[in-house]
């Protein structure tokens, strides 16, 4: 399952219709091992082009040599598809380099609707997942002295069976 | 002479885990080469069968991105430094379909080019 927030998501939405119809592309990193996506990274569409996109060599040398110096990871990278559905195409699969990824995809072929989907790609193996979409806009700290020891910014309303 | 090469996540496996390892060579290739007799596998997932660099993988010297630097034949100093990223790429349309779109452009191209030159010679005539 990817969890991310909502302010990421949105972020990454409206880089995508913001490029329409060319398609956007880009990374969230997070600290290693983590798998929590915290640093969104839009990055150029090197191919501008409604049907391919491609990071920019040098462009992508310098962001994952920072994610290297700050600990961090490629933890989504996403893209979007401007006319189909938001699911990997035989393309997305023969690039996909990062085992570790969530490959995230955003179709903007409906103007109206937001349509978000998400996926492992390993060894060729497309296998998606949920997306939780966590609201983090309260500020963690603000939150010491409730009384409960829960934080809402990590609020879970899935019933524990108990 | 030693060059280091920082090995992507995807290529660990072929280097026992270790994110940086060192080789030897005047040129790319010849890096390559060395490393492979270390790390078995390693070139074959770099290097095509025809032997050119693959689409899916960005290889630099220092700074630069070696297909500025004539990819294979790119030309290693000591103390150079190798990385290796995977390529970040893909997109709604398949290859075999952006294949067979540039085919008819080149197929169109001969075509619009016979014309010209069938022209030509019925010109002469």
């Amino acid at each position: 399952m990817l969890s991310i927030d909502r302010s990421i998501v949105e972020a990454i939405v409206a880089h995508a219709r913001r490029d329409h119809p060319d398609e956007a592309c880009g990374v969230v990193a997070g600290p290693v091992g983590s798998d929590t996506p915290t640093r969104h990274i839009p990055m150029d569409n090197a191919a501008r082009s409604m049907t391919f996109y491609e990071f920019d060599s040098m462009e992508q040398l310098r962001v994952w040599r920072e994610m290297d110096e700050r600990d961090e990871e490629p933890v989504v990278i996403y893209h979007s598809h401007t006319a189909t559905e938001a699911y990997p195409s035989r393309t997305d699969v023969s690039f996909a380099g990062e085992p570790g990824a969530h490959y995230l995809l955003v179709s903007t072929r409906d103007p109206d609707r937001e349509e978000i989907r998400s996926f492992r790609i390993v060894d060729g193996v497309v296998t998606e997942e949920p997306v939780r979409i966590v609201d983090a806009a309260v500020d963690p700290h603000a939150v010491q002295s409730y009384m409960f020891g829960q934080s809402p910014a990590t609020v879970d309303y899935e019933c524990s069976g108990r | 002479m030693a060059i280091e090469v920082r090995i992507p996540t995807i290529l660990r496996s072929y280097t026992g885990g270790a994110k940086v390892v060192e080789g030897t060579g005047d040129t790319l290739g010849d890096l390559l080469t060395d490393l492979d007799s270390r790390h078995s596998g390693l070139r074959a997932r770099l290097v095509t069968d025809a032997g050119a660099l693959h689409r899916f993988v960005n290889v630099y010297v220092n700074d630069e991105d070696v297909r500025f630097l004539g990819a294979l034949d790119a030309k290693l100093n000591d103390g150079d430094s190798v990385t290796i990223l995977p390529a970040v790429a893909g997109g709604a349309f398949g290859f075999a379909a952006a294949a067979a779109i540039a085919q008819h452009k080149l197929a169109a191209v001969a075509t619009v080019a016979d014309g010209e030159a069938g022209r030509r010679v019925s010109a002469a005539r």
